[in-house]
C-alpha cells in the first residue's frame, strides 16, 4: 500500500472525528465560564460545576431530579427487560415451525418502529385503557423497545450451548432450579449483559418514546428536561458541566474496556 | 413440542398488550371522528392538505439526501477502519461510536449553536449537515461490521486472477458487503423520516418534518388525525423492511461494545 493513501486515509478519519467531536467539545470548553448561553466566554470559572454539585442552582431540583429520573428509569427497564427477554429467548429457541416465526416477527416490530411510532402508538393504548401516565407507563414503554434486544443478544449464545447439558443436569439429579441456576444461567450470562447494556444505553438516550408516555405530571427524564429547556430558550447552564461529566466517564469507561480485551487477546 | 416453549409464553403477552394492541388502536383512532364513529374524514384532510403534504413530501426527500450523505461519507470511513493495513486499533472504531452516548438532543443543541457562532443560517443546509451527524455512526458501524467480518481470501483469490484495486472493490468488495449498507439504511432512513425535536432544533423551528407535526397534533389533542399521520408513516416503514429483506439483519448484531 502506498504512504500517500495511507496518509490520506488517515486524515479522511481524523476530518471526520473531529467534525463528530466538535459539539462535544464546545460543551466542555464553556462548562468553564459562568455564561448562560452557550459560546459566550466571561472568562474561566468553575462556579458551574460548583452549582451542580452543590445543587446551588435555578432550577436545580428539576435536573437533579431529571438525572434521578433518568438512572432510575433506565435501570428498572433493562433490568425487567433482560429478565423477560432471557426467559423468553428460551422459549423461543425451543419453539418451532410457524409458532418460532411469529415469535420472531412479534419481536422485531419495536425493532424496525420509528420511536415517534413506538411513542404514540403506546399513547393511545393508555389512553384507550384509561391508563393514568407516569412513572409506571414510562417503564412499561421503555421495557417494549430493549426486550428484543436481550432476545436477540441472547438467542445466539443459547444455539452455542449443547442443548443436552441441561437435561444431563436433570438426569444427573439436579432440580430444574439448580439446573437453571447452575448450567444454562451461566452459559447465557455473556449475551445476557451485552443485551442489558444495550437496553440501559438505549433507555438512556430516549427521547421521544418518553416524551408521548411520561403524561403530565411533570416528569421529566434528561432529554425531556433538555427539551423542555430549550423550547423554553435558554438552557440551564449547569447542564454543560453535567454534559462533560457524562462524557468524560463514558470515554475512560469504553477505552479502560477495550483496552483491557486488546490486551487479553493480546495475552491468549 | 419441548415444553420450554411455554416459556416464551409471557413474552408473547406482553407484545401482544404492548406492541400488536397499540398498533391495532393507531388504525382504529385513524378511521374514528373524535366521538369514536367510523370516518374517512382524517384522510381525507390530510390528503387535502397542501401543508401537510409538502411536509411529508419534504420529510422523505431530506431522509433520502441524508442517507445518501451517510452513506457517501460513512462507506468510505467504515472501509479504512476495516483495513488492517490502513488501521489496526479497535480504538479507533470506538472513537466513531462514542459520540453516540452523549445526549442526542444536547449535541444537536451545541450543533446549532456552533452554526450560529459561524454566521451560518439555520436552514436547510444545517438541517442535512446535523441530521448526517447525528446518524452518521449508524452508518458507520454496520457496513464496518460486515467489512471486518468478511473473508479476505476472496479479494485476494481476485488479485491473484489479476482483477485491478477498482475491479476487486466493484465486484467482490461492494458486493459482499451490501448487506451491511442495507442495514445502515435502515438505521438512517427510518430515524430521519420520523425525527422530530433535532430539526425543529437545527432550524430553529424554520422547517418543519412530519415527525413535527404528527406530535403536535398529539400533542393538541387531535389524536384521530395524529393517528393516521402516524399510520402514514408506518406504511413508509413496512413498505422499506419489506424492499430490505432479512438478509441484512444479522450485520446490525455486532452486539454491544
Amino acid at each position: 500500500m502506498k504512504t500517500g493513501t495511507r496518509i490520506l486515509s488517515k486524515a479522511y478519519l481524523w476530518l471526520i472525528l473531529v467534525i463528530l467531536y466538535a459539539p462535544i467539545v464546545f460543551i466542555a470548553i464553556f462548562s468553564f465560564t459562568e455564561a448562560k448561553s452557550l459560546g459566550n466566554w466571561t472568562g474561566f470559572s468553575l462556579s458551574l460545576y460548583k452549582n451542580l454539585f452543590m445543587g446551588s442552582m435555578q432550577n436545580s431540583s428539576g435536573l437533579i431530579s431529571a438525572v434521578e429520573n433518568t438512572l432510575l428509569i433506565a435501570l428498572v427497564a433493562s433490568a425487567v427487560a433482560t429478565l423477560l427477554g432471557t426467559v423468553a429467548a428460551i422459549g423461543i429457541y425451543n419453539m418451532k415451525g410457524r409458532k418460532k416465526q411469529v415469535m420472531s416477527f412479534l419481536n422485531n416490530i419495536p425493532m424496525v418502529n420509528p420511536d415517534i411510532i413506538t411513542g404514540v402508538s403506546l399513547f393511545l393504548l393508555f389512553v384507550f385503557l384509561h391508563f393514568s401516565q407516569g412513572y409506571l407507563t414510562v417503564i412499561l414503554a421503555h421495557i417494549t423497545f430493549c426486550t428484543p434486544y436481550v432476545v436477540l443478544n441472547v438467542l445466539p449464545k443459547l444455539s452455542q450451548m449443547d442443548p443436552n447439558i441441561y437435561e444431563a443436569a436433570l438426569d444427573l439429579g439436579a432440580t430444574p432450579a439448580q439446573a437453571l441456576r447452575k448450567v444454562l444461567i451461566p452459559g447465557l450470562r455473556p449475551g445476557m449483559i451485552s443485551g442489558f447494556i444495550l437496553s440501559f444505553t438505549m433507555s438512556l438516550d430516549d427521547f421521544a418514546v418518553t416524551f408521548f408516555t411520561r403524561g403530565t405530571i411533570g416528569l421529566d427524564t434528561l432529554s425531556t428536561f433538555i427539551y423542555t429547556d430549550a423550547r423554553k430558550g435558554g438552557l440551564t447552564p449547569e447542564l454543560k458541566p453535567l454534559m462533560t461529566i457524562i462524557f468524560l466517564v463514558i470515554l475512560a469507561v469504553l477505552l479502560f474496556i477495550n483496552i483491557r480485551s486488546a490486551k487479553n487477546e493480546k495475552a491468549s | 413440542m419441548n415444553k420450554r416453549s411455554s416459556w416464551a409464553l409471557p413474552y408473547f403477552i406482553f407484545l401482544v398488550l404492548f406492541v400488536v394492541m397499540p398498533l391495532v388502536l393507531i388504525v382504529l383512532y385513524a378511521f374514528q371522528d373524535a366521538s369514536g364513529h367510523f370516518t374517512l374524514a382524517n384522510f381525507t384532510k390530510f390528503f387535502t392538505d397542501g401543508d401537510a403534504l409538502s411536509t411529508f413530501a419534504l420529510s422523505i426527500e431530506v431522509a433520502l439526501e441524508n442517507t445518501l450523505l451517510c452513506i457517501a461519507i460513512g462507506y468510505p470511513a467504515a472501509y479504512i477502519l476495516a483495513d488492517r493495513r490502513l488501521n489496526r486499533s479497535a480504538v479507533t472504531v470506538v472513537l466513531f461510536i462514542l459520540p453516540m452516548w452523549v445526549n442526542a438532543l444536547m449535541r444537536t443543541l451545541a450543533t446549532a449553536e456552533l452554526f450560529n457562532m459561524a454566521g451560518i443560517t439555520l436552514g436547510k443546509g444545517t438541517l442535512l449537515f446535523g441530521m448526517c451527524y447525528d446518524y452518521l455512526p449508524f452508518m458507520i458501524y454496520p457496513i464496518y461490521n460486515v467489512l471486518n467480518k468478511m473473508d479476505k481470501s476472496y479479494a485476494e483469490a481476485a488479485e491473484d486472477l489479476g482483477a485491478k484495486p477498482w475491479e476487486v472493490f466493484a465486484k467482490v468488495t461492494l458486493p459482499l458487503s451490501m448487506p451491511g449498507v442495507v442495514s445502515g439504511i435502515m438505521m438512517v432512513f427510518m430515524p430521519t423520516v420520523s425525527t422530530f425535536a433535532i430539526s425543529e432544533f437545527l432550524t430553529n423551528n424554520k422547517i418543519k418534518l412530519f415527525g413535527t407535526i404528527i406530535q403536535e397534533n398529539i400533542n393538541n389533542s387531535m389524536w384521530n388525525y395524529g393517528a393516521v399521520l402516524s399510520l402514514i408513516m408506518l406504511v413508509i416503514i413496512a413498505i422499506t423492511t419489506v424492499l430490505q429483506g432479512s438478509d441484512s439483519r444479522e450485520a446490525a448484531e455486532g452486539g454491544a461494545i
